[in-house]
């Protein structure tokens, strides 16, 4: 058998020859695409301004702020007694009357005397970590789950969903409550229960994103080379399910924020001098007759979340799968 | 179709065994104490631990668990109401719960569809508007924040409605807390309608039938409606599920003496009440899967296209 050796004049570079490329109606990325729609998209960019702007203040107001979110604030008086500031309406520095005269509390104080805005922004940042943490590793679990049983199919497939169905027929409830027997109350509580629950939805999206990927030609082209199933999975199909699954973080998050606040304020979650978003809710409504003012902070900051992330949810679900009409 | 209901019960017979059994497994190997410890001596746990039979095999308790619950019983509490039998109590509670939450389905159905089909018949008017306003809101503000604010305004700051629930007053006390408890409901199920009527009064075989000659009342029934409620159908079920949750809320709110309460009475106290959790557990699961249940079958006969497919397998 001879072999051919390549010579000069075999290849010609392509960059020499006239080629024509469309620039009234250039090509772009499938990922810059969803971002021109998205931008474009006011009730998304709302949303994300909205997040933005509680992230924002969640991140550095406690930083900022002169008290931190456990202090009980007081003063000593002229007769030498410490007098503890509870229970103040908001007040500007100077504003106010008697010897916190010349504090600021621009959302008041709470029965204990703790500054209400450090602690409103302190609970906004414990509910986004739980709801990120959480949200994230359910992502993960529910993307590799999915992604298998999908992928494997027929026995596997069906003992992964029979589990599947089993543990979703399980009340939320009934879990955390069973969760609740062996684990302390507070944020390790409130995290394992979004764990248990939360990735049964992301789990459902992939698999039937794989189950429509896997019959592709580019899939069948990999296995064809040689590839491994492994491969096949986690660089063939798994970048071509982000979309969906992002969408679905998007709409999981504000679940979270809400599970959460649900938990703390019936009593099994953050327990104090810690604080979060529900538990600040409860704190208010254990006050609401005769304290109106303490609970209106943190439910404005649980609506503001809940609706911007409701609204990107929306935007990248529009912008994922845009339709003809709004091209 | 018959034999597509027996498969399905058997199933759901079959699922909530097997819950059970994790459930109670689950229960019996947690580490975790079931009596308040930190006031008991090591002798009296012990012997605690011995009345119980929490030492024997877990197959073995499980079995003599599942005799009890065959009997028609849920067995003796753990630590709460002194060990009392469980039964008397979940029944009260399950009563109080369910009139609750029964009023706020209904409720929330009447009103949701109600809402939904007046918006869609007029699409782009005021009500169509207060419709989607609606369903924001129903999205973003949590339905026991609403709770807080009805029962602030129309109990305390306008003492018009009782501040508490209050059993020998059912009716008239029981209006607030269902009321609250239907808003995520009724905005749920109103942005559901409108926008399937929406989508069904747009189709072809709509615009067909009113070239027809079919008009108004009879159109909205024989056409419209019957395939708009359809998916309708689907989301209220797993509503039915979420006032398990809401209701733990409503109940802490209106100082309510239902099964929400009871599950925080079991978790949150000193000793966890095994048997408490347990029985509620059963309990929410079957609920649950009853739900679902009548769903399935539900669905099965409003749309024909389903039965068929049962029929073909």
């Amino acid at each position: 058998m001879k072999t051919y050796t390549p010579q000069q004049g075999d290849f010609d570079f392509i960059s020499g020859r006239d080629i024509n490329v469309d620039l009234n109606f250039a090509s772009q990325g499938y990922w810059k695409g969803v971002a021109i729609h998205f931008i474009r998209n006011r009730f998304a960019m709302t949303g994300l301004l909205l997040v933005g702007v509680i992230v924002l203040f969640a991140v550095f107001a406690p930083i900022v702020s002169s008290y931190s979110y456990q202090d009980i604030i007081s003063v000593t008086d002229t007769n030498g007694k410490q007098i503890v500031a509870k229970s103040l309406a908001p007040q500007l520095a100077g504003e106010g009357q008697g010897l916190f005269a010349d504090k600021t509390f621009i959302f008041g104080t709470d029965d204990m005397g703790r500054d209400l805005w450090t602690r409103t922004w302190q609970g906004a940042r414990v509910s986004l970590i739980i709801a990120f943490v959480a949200i994230f590793i359910d992502m993960l679990i529910g993307m590799s789950y999915g992604l298998f049983s999908g992928f494997f199919g027929g026995l596997i497939d069906n003992v992964m969903q029979r589990f599947i169905e089993i543990i979703g027929s399980i009340p939320t409830l009934v879990i955390i409550s069973i969760l609740a027997i062996f684990m302390d109350k507070g944020i390790g509580l409130v995290i394992a229960s979004l764990l248990i629950t939360e990735w049964i939805g992301m789990s459902k999206i992939a698999r039937a994103e794989c189950l429509k990927l896997k019959e592709r030609e580019y899939v069948l082209a990999s296995r064809t080379l040689g590839a491994g199933k492994l491969h096949i999975i986690f660089k063939q199909i798994l970048p071509n399910t982000i979309g969906p699954v992002i969408t679905q973080v998007m709409f999981s998050i504000p679940v979270a924020i809400f599970t959460e606040a649900f938990l703390s304020f019936v009593g099994v979650g953050i327990v104090l001098p810690q604080c979060s978003i529900g538990s600040l809710i409860e704190s208010g409504f254990n006050n609401i007759t005769i304290l109106p003012y303490q609970i209106l902070p943190p439910i404005l900051v649980l609506a503001i979340l809940m609706l911007g992330f409701n609204l990107i949810g929306d935007g990248f679900r529009e912008a994922l799968s845009p339709k003809l009409e709004d091209m | 179709m018959a034999k597509y209901i027996t498969k399905r019960i058997l199933m759901s017979i079959l699922t909530l065994f097997l819950i059970i059994f994790v459930l109670f497994v689950l229960i019996r190997i947690m580490p975790g104490n079931p009596f308040p410890v930190e006031r008991m001596s090591a002798e009296m746990i012990l012997q605690k631990r011995a009345e119980l039979g929490l030492d024997n095999p877990i197959l073995v308790q499980f079995a003599d668990y599942m005799s009890i619950l065959l009997s028609g019983s849920f067995g003796n509490g753990t630590s709460l109401y002194n060990g009392a039998p469980i039964k008397p109590i979940l029944l009260t509670c399950l009563e109080n719960s369910f009139k609750i939450g029964v009023l706020a389905i209904f409720f929330g159905t009447a009103a949701g569809l109600f809402i939904g089909i007046t918006a869609a018949l007029h699409r782009g008017k005021f009500l169509d508007g207060f419709c989607t306003v609606l369903s924001i809101l129903g999205v973003c503000i949590p339905s026991y924040v609403f709770m807080i604010f009805l029962q602030y305004f129309f109990s305390y700051k306008i003492p018009f409605f009782p501040y508490f629930f209050d059993p020998s007053q059912f009716i008239f006390s029981s209006i607030m807390p269902s009321l609250s408890l239907s808003l995520l409901s009724v905005s749920v199920i109103a942005r559901f309608t409108r926008n399937e009527m929406v989508e069904v009064m747009n189709s072809d075989y709509v615009k067909l039938a009113e070239s027809k000659g079919i008009y108004g009342f009879q159109l909205m029934r024989t056409h419209v409606l019957r395939n708009a409620l359809i998916p309708v159908v689907t989301v209220i079920a797993p509503l039915v599920v979420d006032l398990l949750t809401g209701a733990m809320v409503i109940e802490k709110i209106y100082g309510i003496n239902g099964v929400g309460k009871l599950m925080v009475d079991a978790i949150a106290g000193e000793g966890i009440d095994y048997n408490y959790v347990l029985a509620l557990g059963i309990v929410f699961s079957a609920l649950y899967i009853g739900a679902m249940l009548i769903l399935d079958i539900l669905y099965g006969i409003i749309d024909p296209r389903i039965r068929l497919a049962a029929k073909e397998n």
